[in-house]
């Protein structure tokens, strides 16, 4: 039982708990403050890996930005927290289904692969090694999601402009 | 070397030798960190409120605190800390408990987990993460979440507002922050804190030492204006508005609660200015003599811890000197300026400073004369419509 394994247990342990308040709670802002605290556990899980940069971003991205987002959109909407979120609809059954045959097909999938694993591999430094590949063999994809964000942009300014 | 990590280590080696689990060290350590750093931002806050109300009142031509404790009532935090701690905590009748409670607690924790890459002295960080600089202004993005749980679990209209209106102005001025943090980041090619500092020694010419600030002056006084907005100082002061919101997102919030959020703004204007100075002001550089009793690290240390302090503490006079002397921004003046003026000049500086930074110090020869062009022609145009608005009105 290493330090990291011990760290590990207990992030992932904080992370899936708050993931059930988010998808099971039924005040909605408490959902919205869980989901908060899940994005904060996906970037420990980060860092876990190795992967510094993406977990500055996804904090900075995910709950400096996304959670504001859906907090504001919340709180404009009227009455919402009035009466209690319903957390199941009615087809409860045939949907229990479905989740679990899809669990365990995706639990066979990641375990059957388990042995011929190895770690991610060892970088210095993984911030110059994002930017060169974002800017050389990724290039392309990097210029599509600007386009995407700038129709983004244009549309948010389009939906709010006073008519 | 009598560095930080050292001296962690030796702990660790001793530990090893005497049988003692590694969990006894890890912890002992990150106890004994966690404390000091609590007992500098509790001792630091209680100065800067106490150093606040004596600059604010010679600015008004008054005394301030004179009586508590003696010599121009330098004990006034500590009366006042007494003071919110015997106060009653009072929940409102319809908020939401667990966010209340909750929420000054994320204020505070994002920002003393800030105070992680601050780069003290030479050897003196609690950890030089090689991302540092963006890890600071991503765990200062916690502090917006925090505002928004306090405003709406208050249950209260004018919380609402005042915490949307800090929601929307922080993250307004996030953005040329970060921007205007990129450009020294590309001159010294690294997010590290340490390196950073690292990356503004010597001088030019013999005397004008290399700090950042000169190359970029215009990122820096992008980023101490953002930084104000982040702090809701005035004039980005609308979130807690006396006058106007009764005191914005905290108005329900009493005794150890209010001091939760009270310690944690002047944190995060202590972290600001800890920033402001690695980036541009050069850290801990600065002039030293060896000490004859003190090894050389030691001595270092001590003379950078000074001037590091000193340079931040400057910058928190400057900030509550802006307080006392500015006026306060309208709602639409302020996100008008965020967007309008300071996001364009933020690109502006870093297409800049990618320029120089590729092709040499010609391209800035280039880029002035091209901006010269562009103001001539910009006048140029606004007197030709200004004549053209007379002529058509006559």
């Amino acid at each position: 039982m290493t330090l990291k394994l011990a760290i590990f247990y207990v992030v992932a342990a904080f992370t899936l708990w708050a993931a059930a308040v988010v998808v099971m709670g039924k005040n909605i802002v408490r959902a919205a403050v869980a989901l908060i605290f899940s994005f904060c556990g996906m970037a420990a899980l980060y860092v876990l890996l190795d992967a510094e940069f993406l977990a500055a971003v996804q904090v900075l991205i995910y709950v400096g930005g996304i959670t504001i987002l859906l907090l504001f959109a919340i709180m404009l909407t009227s009455r919402i927290a009035a009466k209690a979120a319903r957390v199941v609809n009615d087809q409860v059954v045939l949907s229990a289904m479905v989740a679990a045959g899809l669990a365990v097909g995706l639990i066979y999938a990641s375990t059957s692969g388990l042995a011929t694993i190895s770690g991610p591999p060892r970088l210095p430094e993984t911030t110059p090694f994002l930017g060169r590949a974002l800017l050389t063999t990724y290039a392309l994809p990097f210029e599509v999601v600007s386009v995407l964000l700038l129709a983004a942009m244009v549309g948010a300014i389009v939906l709010a402009r006073k008519e | 070397m009598m560095t930080f990590a050292s001296l962690v280590e030796r702990l660790y080696a001793l530990t090893a030798a005497w049988g003692i689990p590694w969990v006894v060290p890890t912890l002992l350590v990150m106890t004994i960190v966690v404390s000091v750093v609590l007992a500098y931002i509790s001792v630091a806050a209680m100065f800067m409120i106490w150093w606040e109300r004596k600059i604010s009142a010679h600015i008004q031509v008054r005394y301030g605190p004179m009586r508590v404790g003696g010599w121009h009532g330098w004990a006034q935090s500590i009366a006042d800390g007494i003071k919110l701690l015997l106060k009653e905590d009072i929940i409102p009748t319809g908020a939401d408990k667990v966010v209340f409670v909750l929420a000054p607690l994320v204020v505070f924790a994002a920002s003393l987990a800030a105070y992680v890459t601050i780069p003290w002295a030479p050897g003196l960080i609690v950890r030089d993460l090689n991302i540092g600089i963006l890890y600071m202004v991503s765990i200062s993005s916690l502090v917006v979440v925090g505002i928004i749980m306090a405003g709406w679990s208050s249950n209260n209209k004018y919380s609402v507002l005042g915490a949307m209106r800090s929601a929307a102005q922080a993250v307004s001025y996030e953005v040329p922050l970060i921007l205007s943090l990129l450009g020294p980041v590309m001159i010294a090619g690294t997010m590290s804190m340490g390196k950073l500092v690292e990356a503004q020694g010597g001088a030019w010419f013999g005397f004008l030492p290399r700090w950042f600030v000169f190359p970029q002056i215009v990122a820096f006084l992008i980023y101490f204006t953002c930084a104000l907005a982040e702090c809701n100082r005035l004039p980005f002061d609308i979130p807690e508005a006396e006058s106007e919101l009764v005191a914005g997102f905290h108005v329900e919030y009493s005794g150890m609660r209010f001091a939760i959020f009270f310690l944690a703004e002047y944190a995060n204007m202590f972290t600001v200015s800890a920033i402001a100075t690695t980036m541009f002001l050069g850290g801990w550089q600065g002039p030293w003599i060896p000490v004859p009793g003190l090894p050389r690290d030691v001595a270092h240390g001590l003379f950078g811890l000074f001037w590091f302090l000193g340079k931040c503490y400057f910058l928190i006079f400057v900030m509550m000197w802006l307080r006392w002397t500015l006026a306060r921004l309208r709602v639409d003046q302020l996100m008008n300026f965020a967007w309008k003026v300071l996001l364009p000049i933020a690109f502006a500086n870093l297409i800049v400073t990618g320029l120089v930074l590729v092709v040499g110090g010609r391209a800035l020869l280039y880029v002035a004369g091209i901006a010269i062009l562009l103001l001539v022609a910009i006048a140029l145009a606004a007197r030709g419509a200004v004549r053209s608005a007379r002529v058509e009105r006559a």
